[in-house]
């Protein structure tokens, strides 16, 4: 009843060609944005930020920066975890070596750092493609994690090859460190996701995107139309980094603290975001968003159920985690492939016609 | 007599061709599904896994799921209290990678026809995600030995018929027994899915489904069928493969792990070619294990195996996309 297009009229091309051209979606929109940034930072606890709502954030903007790779690009990236451990790394070595200047540039920077050692990885994928280039993007997974592991400049020569977060302060207030409130950790993620997703989602349905798309569907025939497969793949390698790296330095500093590589940005990091956006939904932003709340909400559901309701072993528990996220993939593979986006959109497209059945 | 440190060199070589006969094995399982399907099997490594598993399960009389039932039912039962042969333990694990086989086929792939080789790939991941998980439930995931009688440890024979090549300080060739045997078992598996797929008549219907589905279906294949049987020769081989590791290491999850190791041998080798795999293999555990010997360790500080493999593959694909052995890909709008 409430989801309609009719009676709103659109009267300019640019009121045309907005994000949500309908009205109701627009107004839900500014509700969750409302909602994100004035009421849940005056609510949120600290079991709430670290266990939900900050890893949320995070892995949505690395969601979205893979998404814009393999979903919109079409092509596929086992490497994420290194990227994000680039991300870190280069946050890490920035906060140390620059300790005047803020976080929020100093992780734009990271970004940009992984941006340019991504793209240096999507060189190979002008020459192969499909798996080929799955497995290249292993390598990189590897090489990355053996790097940050055995040159020591990388952590500042610490003893015990970890790299720990220092006090970093945004306006006054701590965002990074051990001593950080809860809602401070929530709005400095939540304000890199939000510019994450309108600038993800505006070139995605910009020329940009389109050509992204046309590489996606068929790189040969977009060549002979006059997309450059240099500049398109390139692109989408290096636009992708910037957001894999902004995660991987706000993975690091605002969430962990302290990490160590092989261990937080692992193969199964890659995985796991690979996941993600395959169950959100490839080549949707709006997918990156449910498949990172999914992804992150199910162990914390399965651990509160199982092992808190039924008093489960926790290895056991994690062992039917993996059943359940093996079957799941499998299952939306082969049910629907476009993931819960496809869901959401046909729940909007049935929700236009409520009551009627026509 | 030569310098000590040229025969160790060699010594490294023989070792590493022989962990690149293992490598080998496990790309052998990747090949076989790739040619006959298009399938691009990521988890095939941790179907070497689930099998060496199966075999430790059975042979030690484990019962499977017993932490999912004690944790259900709150009883607490482990094994059934029987031993059974190496040789019968092998026979039942094959049978469960041919229930495997089945099961896959028919709840996974048969729903997945006609879609794009990545998205297969990567519900291979899902299924590989899925087996690791379901293993573990199954038979517990704490490290296990895996003992089917083949010998362990250096050869003896080696050691000593090799002494006289060196000085004072140098003993002999150091060679596990357990590469060795693997070694020839890869030999001998190589040399019956040649012959399997040249003269039986499952291995040309085989081999024509990998040439072109339509055209097999045409003269009364059944794909299906075809399928299936490819994906329990790959359980075999990942039976084979998990029996030489598992004796090797222990039944572990690292275990898996030799998949992502085939994956740099068969971008090397071809996706396509069996004699590919087998030269690829022996390429990248030449390969790593030299660099490591003469470049990782003295300069880069160690433990350079993790990568090696993958960069040669990336280096080596970009000149040659196909790979070594790989068919030429031709592409058309």
């Amino acid at each position: 009843m409430l989801y309609r297009e009719s009676g709103d009229f659109s009267e300019t091309y640019k009121a045309d060609s907005q994000t949500f051209p309908i009205k109701f979606d627009r107004y839900r929109y500014y509700a969750v944005l409302a909602f994100a940034f004035l009421v849940i930072p005056f609510i949120i606890n600290d079991y709430w930020a670290n266990a939900v709502l900050v890893p949320f954030l995070i892995y949505a903007i690395a969601a979205i920066g893979l998404n814009i790779l393999t979903g919109y690009c079409g092509q596929v990236s086992l490497g994420t975890g290194g990227f994000m451990a680039v991300g870190a790394y280069a946050c890490y070595k920035l906060m140390t070596a620059f300790p005047d200047v803020s976080i929020m540039i100093h992780v734009l920077i990271s970004g940009g750092i992984t941006a340019a050692v991504v793209t240096l990885f999507g060189l190979p994928s002008l020459r192969i493609k499909g798996f080929y280039l799955a497995v290249a993007t292993l390598a990189a997974q590897f090489f990355l994690v053996w790097l940050f592991n055995r040159v020591a400049w990388f952590y500042n020569y610490s003893a015990s090859g970890q790299i720990n977060a220092p006090d970093r302060t945004v306006f006054g207030y701590l965002v990074t460190g051990p001593n950080t409130e809860a809602w401070a950790k929530y709005l400095i993620c939540l304000i890199f996701l939000t510019f994450t997703g309108i600038a993800a989602r505006n070139m995605t349905r910009g020329a940009l995107g389109r050509k992204w798309s046309s590489i996606r569907d068929m790189d040969i025939a977009a060549e002979i139309i006059g997309v450059n497969p240099l500049s398109a793949k390139l692109s989408a390698f290096a636009i992708s980094g910037f957001f894999i790296g902004i995660s991987g330095a706000l993975f690091f500093s605002v969430y962990l603290g302290a990490a160590e590589v092989g261990e937080a940005f692992g193969i199964q990091k890659s995985f796991l975001v690979l996941f993600m956006i395959i169950i959100g939904g490839l080549g949707s932003i709006f997918g990156s968003f449910a498949g990172a709340a999914f992804m992150v909400l199910l162990p914390v559901f399965l651990k509160n159920v199982l092992v808190g309701g039924l008093g489960w072993d926790t290895a056991l528990a994690a062992h039917l985690e993996f059943v359940i996220v093996g079957a799941l993939i499998i299952v939306f593979l082969i049910a629907e492939p476009h993931g819960l986006a496809q869901l959401w959109r046909v729940a909007k497209e049935k929700l236009r016609l409520w009551p009627f059945p026509h | 007599m030569f310098p000590d440190q040229f025969l160790f060199g060699v010594e490294v070589l023989l070792n590493g061709l022989m962990a690149g006969v293992l490598y080998a094995l496990v790309a052998l399982g990747f090949v076989l599904i790739f040619k006959a399907s298009g399938i691009f099997n990521y988890a095939q490594g941790v179907m070497a896994l689930f099998a060496a598993l199966t075999l430790v399960g059975i042979m030690d009389g484990q019962v499977p799921f017993s932490h999912l039932i004690n944790a259900i039912f709150g009883m607490d039962v482990h094994h059934f209290g029987w031993h059974v042969p190496a040789f019968a333990a092998i026979l039942l694990a094959m049978m469960v990678m041919v229930g495997l086989a089945w099961i896959v086929q028919y709840f996974i792939f048969r729903h997945l026809v006609g879609q794009e080789p990545i998205i297969l790939f990567m519900a291979t991941i899902g299924l590989a995600y899925f087996m690791e998980g379901f293993g573990d439930m199954m038979w517990g995931s704490e490290i296990k030995k895996l003992d089917v009688g083949i010998p362990q440890g250096g050869s003896f024979w080696i050691e000593e018929a090799t002494a006289f090549l060196g000085g004072s300080n140098f003993y002999g060739f150091f060679i596990d027994q357990l590469d060795i045997v693997a070694a020839v078992v890869a030999i001998i598996l190589v040399v019956l899915l040649v012959a399997f797929a040249q003269y039986t008549k499952q291995g040309r219907a085989m081999r024509a489904v990998a040439d072109d589905h339509q055209a097999a279906l045409s003269v009364g294949i059944s794909l299906s069928f075809i399928w299936v049987l490819v994906w329990s020769l790959a359980g075999f081989v990942a039976l084979v493969a998990g029996i030489m590791w598992g004796a090797k290491s222990g039944v572990q999850f690292s275990l898996s792990l030799i998949a992502l190791k085939a994956l740099p041998v068969l971008m090397l080798g071809g996706f396509t070619s069996i004699p590919g795999a087998i030269v690829g293999g022996l390429i990248v555990g030449v390969g790593e294990k030299l660099f490591e010997f003469l470049i990782g360790a003295p300069f880069l500080g160690g433990a350079t195996e993790n990568w090696f493999a993958y960069m040669l593959a990336l280096v080596f694909l970009v000149f040659r996309p196909q790979g070594l052995f790989g068919e030429k890909i031709i592409e058309r709008v």
